[in-house]
């Protein structure tokens, strides 16, 4: 029991993370219907510019601020140069931009900080901490736990504020945010430097984890199921959509995953998106259209 | 010298998508203090028209191809909606959009977004709108999806005038409402234009509701104007009486294509 238990929260642990993640891609699905497929390539870019900086003598929380200045710039040029210029185009011109948007990210990243593996050390041990029977490592605590006050933080400036309300409006009804005077480029600044905001907390957990490499752009094919299973359109999806994920993968790993030979944590996500997809196509919280009769 | 009107189109051109060819030289003027109606068959070009005049034609992949839209004087061209808004031209929208998810206050307070409003002044000027919508305010915390039409029309004009608009274009306020609401409508617009000096751009195939809150009157067909001038001058006009008012006249005759004088600025 204490074993499920344990690989139970090392799953919504991690899930967590998954959350935080899918929570930069439903900020930009709202504000413009498009999956953002550059928010891997931001991930990589923010951790890349954060190792390089302090690996040149700049102290941390220094290399924090300027990283998160470069984030902020980055939202700014990608609306003026990227969302301006295609602001009627149909959403699959603006997905392909994105695309696009995430080779030069990644193109960018690599020619000026180079392509080598950098160890990224954050100052927290992975020395396990328990309670009674349960274990889990204390670096995985620390990081869900800063997902989880990102993840928190982010759900309630768009709950509350105008931003968020005017982010909803938007994904409710374009034409009319528009003709009641919403400003659609403050907004995608808006959503983009959150985003920024969550590739850069999200490189440096998983940098510390796994090193900064190419690798962490890949974060963008685990996001992918949990928005299914959440729903691309809702926060709180994004929140359910990663501790699913998170909790199923791990417990399938290592409960079904000895009957196959393992390796099933990199595939589960998917089969259970496309269980959900099947079930509930609009994922747990996807946005019911409301119609009146 | 007359003051400029406060809104003027100028033999304008609309094309959709860079080929649909929508409106062919639309001359219409919306004097300080008036209400104008604009009057025409599915098609005719009256939403194209206000599209044109509030900037919103570009996020319909359409645009103004020639001729001019000035709003106070100076070309909308360069402004863009929300800078309209923010000088206060404001249109509600055909088939009323509000925000379906929206609770009703979230969506009087989108309309007043632009303004960049402190708190206080927000929640005031939401206070304000509900006291001339009872309706709403009994409402206030449901989602607008959830509401009545005529309700979500109320609310649609209520997110307009949050803004504090000085021209207010409406498209259609009256469609698919009983007529009991449209009374309450048009009685609406009239009470605004008194009390405020609220200007209105009225797009309409209700002509005769229309025509009882105008001063002035424009009839479009294919995208033309083919007759423009005072409510007397357009009901006096038999083939508009035909065409638009319910007239029983045989002559059911097309109008002939001809460019109009604009009415006198009065
Ligand atoms: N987004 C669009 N793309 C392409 N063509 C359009 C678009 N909107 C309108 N049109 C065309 O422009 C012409 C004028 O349409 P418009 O909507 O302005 O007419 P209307 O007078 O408002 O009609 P209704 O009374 O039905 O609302 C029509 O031929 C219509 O098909
Ligand atoms: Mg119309």
């Amino acid at each position: 029991m204490s074993f499920f238990l344990e690989v139970l929260i090392g799953g919504l642990l991690a899930g967590v993370m998954y959350s935080m993640v899918a929570i930069g891609f439903v900020l930009i699905y709202k504000a413009s219907g498009v999956f953002n497929f550059a928010q891997g390539a931001m991930v990589l870019f923010a951790a890349l510019t954060f190792v390089s900086i302090t690996e040149r003598g700049v102290p941390f929380a220094l290399a924090l601020v300027i990283t998160l200045a470069a984030m902020f710039a980055l939202a700014i040029a990608v609306e003026r140069a990227v969302l301006r210029p295609l602001v009627n185009a149909p959403p699959l011109s603006l997905f392909l931009a994105t695309l696009g948007l995430a080779y030069v990210l990644e193109g960018l990243a690599q020619t000026v900080w180079g392509t080598q593996v950098h160890g990224l050390d954050l100052g927290i041990s992975d020395a396990p901490i328990g309670a009674g029977a349960v274990s889990v490592s204390r670096f995985d605590l620390f990081a869900a736990a800063t997902a989880a006050s990102l993840v928190g933080g982010l759900g309630a400036l768009f709950r509350w504020t105008r931003a968020g309300v005017a982010l909803r409006a938007v994904a409710d009804d374009p034409l009319a945010a528009i003709a009641v005077g919403i400003d659609l480029r403050r907004l995608w600044a808006i959503v983009w430097g959150a985003a920024g905001v969550v590739a850069l907390v999200a490189g440096l957990l998983w940098g510390a984890r796994v090193g900064v490499q190419f690798s962490l752009s890949l974060v963008v094919l685990k996001a992918l199921p949990v928005l299914i299973i959440g729903g691309f359109s809702s926060i709180a999806g994004a929140i359910a959509g990663g501790l699913v994920v998170g909790a199923s993968e791990k417990l399938a790993e290592v409960y079904v995953g000895p009957l196959v030979n393992g390796g099933i944590e990199t595939w589960f996500p998917y089969v259970l998106a496309l269980g959900f997809l099947l079930v509930k196509p609009a994922g747990l919280f996807g946005e019911r259209s409301i119609e009146r009769v | 010298m007359t003051t400029p009107p406060l809104l003027a189109l100028d033999s304008i051109e609309v094309v959709y998508d860079g080929i649909v060819a929508a409106l062919h030289g639309v001359t219409l003027e919306v004097p300080a203090g008036g209400i104008v109606a604009l009057l025409g068959a599915n098609g005719a070009g009256k939403s194209t028209t206000l599209k044109a005049a509030s900037g919103l034609l570009a996020a319909e992949r359409g645009k103004v191809v020639a001729g001019s839209v000035s709003f106070r004087g100076a070309p909308v061209r360069a402004r863009g909606p929300v800078q309209l808004v923010r000088e206060g031209l404001v249109q509600v929208l055909e088939g009323r959009h509000c925000f379906p998810h929206l609770t009703v206050e979230e969506n009087l307070a989108t309309g007043a977004f632009a303004r960049r409003p402190s708190a206080s002044d927000l929640r005031q000027s939401i206070e304000r709108v509900l006291e001339r919508f009872p309706r709403l305010r009994e409402r206030r915390r449901a989602a607008a999806g959830h509401l009545s039409g005529g309700e979500q029309q109320m609310l649609a004009l209520g997110r307009a005038l949050i803004a504090r608009p000085t021209l207010v274009l409406l498209d259609e306020p009256s469609m698919g409402l009983a007529p009991k609401v449209v009374e309450e409508m048009f009685t609406l617009v009239r009470t605004l234009h008194e009390t405020e000096g609220m200007s209105f751009l009225l797009a309409e195939q209700n002509a005769a509701a229309a025509l009882a809150v105008a001063n002035t009157a424009y009839v479009l067909e294919n995208g033309r104007v083919v007759a423009g001038g005072t409510v007397a001058d357009i009901r006096a006009r038999v083939d508009v009486r035909d065409l638009y008012l319910g007239g029983t006249g045989t002559g059911r005759t097309r109008f002939r294509a001809r460019s109009e004088a604009p009415p006198p600025a009065t």
